[in-house]
């Protein structure tokens, strides 16, 4: 990487961290309701564990797999709507009046999401294993969860870069949020896959990628190491930031048409 | 900084046609000398911003041809845009960032080394009069106080152009003024050539060395202000009856000496043919027709007569037209 690009990455990576930082509205809400749901979740499915066939007798630790999904869930409506922003107000333009290669923008701007991965992982976990979740991968485990959820945090970050590039518009990168929170519902969310006997669910939850997200985490928590379903889950979150920089790449040169 | 060369702005036939609209400029041709402070002056939706997008390469031109500091807009981008610096319709800033943080932030992407950023930052912070609210978030600015940040954040790379969009759009008297001496202290004592767009007539007067006036994506006049108002020569009598139920015998005393001229509703005004020295037979048929006069003005004429003279429309009413346009646009769609 050139001076230059390190430079422009850099100050940008600056720029949106600091806005992460300064917006507590978008931290708050990606910690609490994560946790909220978690506390609820946990609290009224705890019979489920008596399912034979169900992989751990703490339906805590099951279920703390979903907020590091949820969590990144907030990064897509986060980082797309502050480019939304920077669309809307001109900043953008400012931005291309100088000489800033489009590759430093997206993940300079990304460094917030990175961020925000950061101390969600770090705070579910926290909570997670303060109320009584296991963690059989023990320390090395942790670091891994903490990875596994920045790379998905991301990830779907990107995603919001690429729908705020493609409309211009917060408020159509908003309206994204509850539809991605539909593929967590259609996943392994509160039972493991063997378990999902409705047919059309199973399979719908079987082909939906974030089922084996779920699974990444949850073979941390409670399997031990797995490495094809934690290479599936980094998989997953790689594919998903590629097409999601693509995307954005790509609506970049639409959207910033200097000559 | 960047090196920059020390040359103008040249426009042959520029042209920009949006897709099932009208062309938005319709094959303008321009020079500005470097150094020279250009006024570019029209209503809204004129085509006034749409060229300096052009010029500054954000948008690309339907047809035609531009040079900007030398180099050719389509062909020469990156290095228009290390020449150019451009505060554009709307002060777009980051309301969670300082103005020290911006000032960071642009001159780093300009490529500025790390040891001149801060002292160039503070520099210009000081220059536009913002360096005791320089830590402070960008939020909290007044409307002023954003524009002289844009223009800072302008100038930061020294470019030897600079293009401003309606800068002082929405400013108090105050700010407004502080901002035209920024300016034309930049073109007096540093060189910078100024391509100001603007919807005040008063702005281009009090600025620009010469003015171009668009209209409907055409330049109708272009020249000097003392040019244009000396090309329309005439001055204008508005005078406002007594009796309101005059205001039309009046006007028609008034049309003997010239053609109507945009007036106040109490008033009526006409632009004299015969110049100023008419006044005294204005006012000798006034008082044959026995027409009992409150008020009285001769008006030398403005850059509002000139666009008026070109157009066949003032200023403002031209502005009151697009509006109805756009608004026709919007319902239609």
């Amino acid at each position: 990487m050139s001076d230059g690009l390190r430079t422009q990455v850099g100050q940008l990576a600056h720029r949106s961290i600091l806005r992460t930082l300064r917006q507590p509205a978008q931290i708050v809400p990606a910690l609490v309701f994560p946790l909220f749901l978690l506390a609820v979740n946990s609290g009224g499915l705890r019979d489920a564990t008596s399912l034979p066939g169900f992989p751990t007798d703490s339906y805590l630790t099951f279920a703390l797999a979903v907020p590091f999904i949820q969590g990144a869930l907030f990064s897509v409506m986060n980082a797309g709507t502050d480019l939304a922003r920077d669309i809307e107000t001109g900043f953008l333009n400012r931005l291309a009046l100088t000489p800033l290669r489009g590759v430093a923008l997206l993940s300079g701007l990304l460094a917030g999401a990175v961020v925000l991965g950061l101390v969600q992982a770090v705070v579910y976990l926290t909570v997670g294993l303060i109320a009584g979740a296991e963690l059989t991968t023990g320390v090395a485990g942790a670091l891994v969860i903490v990875a596994l959820s920045v790379s998905i945090t991301v990830a779907f970050g990107s995603i919001g870069l690429f729908a705020a590039l493609r409309t211009g518009s917060g408020e159509a990168v908003q309206s994204l949020f509850p539809v991605f929170f539909v593929f967590l519902f259609i996943s392994a969310m509160a039972l493991p896959l063997n378990l999902l006997q409705t047919d059309w669910f199973h399979t719908v939850a079987s082909i939906n990628p974030v089922t084996y997200l779920l699974e990444a985490f949850r073979s941390l928590l409670f399997e031990g190491w797995e490495i094809g379903t934690l290479a599936l889950g980094f998989g997953i979150a790689a594919v998903l930031l590629g097409l999601g920089m693509l995307g954005a790449s790509s609506s970049l040169k639409t959207r910033l048409v200097r000559t | 900084m960047t090196e920059v060369r020390r040359e103008g702005i040249e426009v042959d036939g520029l042209v920009r046609e949006f897709k099932n609209g009208p062309r938005a400029v319709d094959g303008i041709d321009l020079r500005v000398e470097a150094g020279e402070i250009y006024g570019f002056l029209g209503p809204n939706g004129a085509g006034k911003s749409t060229t300096v997008l052009m010029l500054t390469t954000l948008l690309p031109p339907t047809a035609g041809k531009a040079r900007v500091a030398g180099y050719d807009i389509v062909k020469e981008g990156p290095r228009v845009r290390a020449s150019i610096g451009a505060a554009l319709q709307e002060a777009a800033l980051d309301p969670l960032l300082t103005g020290r943080e911006h000032m960071r932030l642009q001159t780093a992407l300009h490529g500025l080394p790390k040891t001149e950023r801060a002292e160039r930052g503070q520099e210009l912070l000081e220059r536009v009069g913002l360096s005791q609210a320089a830590d402070r978030k960008v939020g909290g600015y007044s409307g002023g106080m954003k524009r002289r940040l844009d223009l800072a954040l302008a100038l930061a790379h020294g470019p030897s152009i600079l293009f401003l969009d309606e800068p002082t759009t929405g400013l108090d008297i105050q700010s407004r003024t502080a901002l035209w001496d920024e300016v034309a202290r930049l073109a007096a004592e540093e060189g910078v050539t100024v391509f100001l767009t603007t919807q005040y007539l008063e702005e281009a007067d009090a600025l620009a060395a010469r003015v171009g006036i668009i209209d409907h994506g055409q330049i109708v006049a272009e020249g000097t202000p003392a040019e244009l108002k000396a090309e329309i020569g005439r001055p204008t009598v508005e005078a406002a009856p007594r009796e309101a139920g005059e205001l039309e015998r009046l006007a028609a005393v008034l049309e003997r000496f010239g053609p109507s001229a945009g007036s106040s509703p109490r008033s009526a005004a006409a632009r004299l043919e015969g110049g100023e020295s008419q006044l005294a037979e204005v006012v000798r048929a006034l008082d044959s027709e026995g027409i009992a006069i409150e008020r009285l003005q001769l008006h030398a004429p403005s850059l509002d007569d000139v666009f008026l003279a070109k157009t066949g429309r003032s200023l403002e009413g031209a502005e009151d037209e697009v509006e109805e346009i756009e608004q026709e646009a919007v319902g239609a769609a």
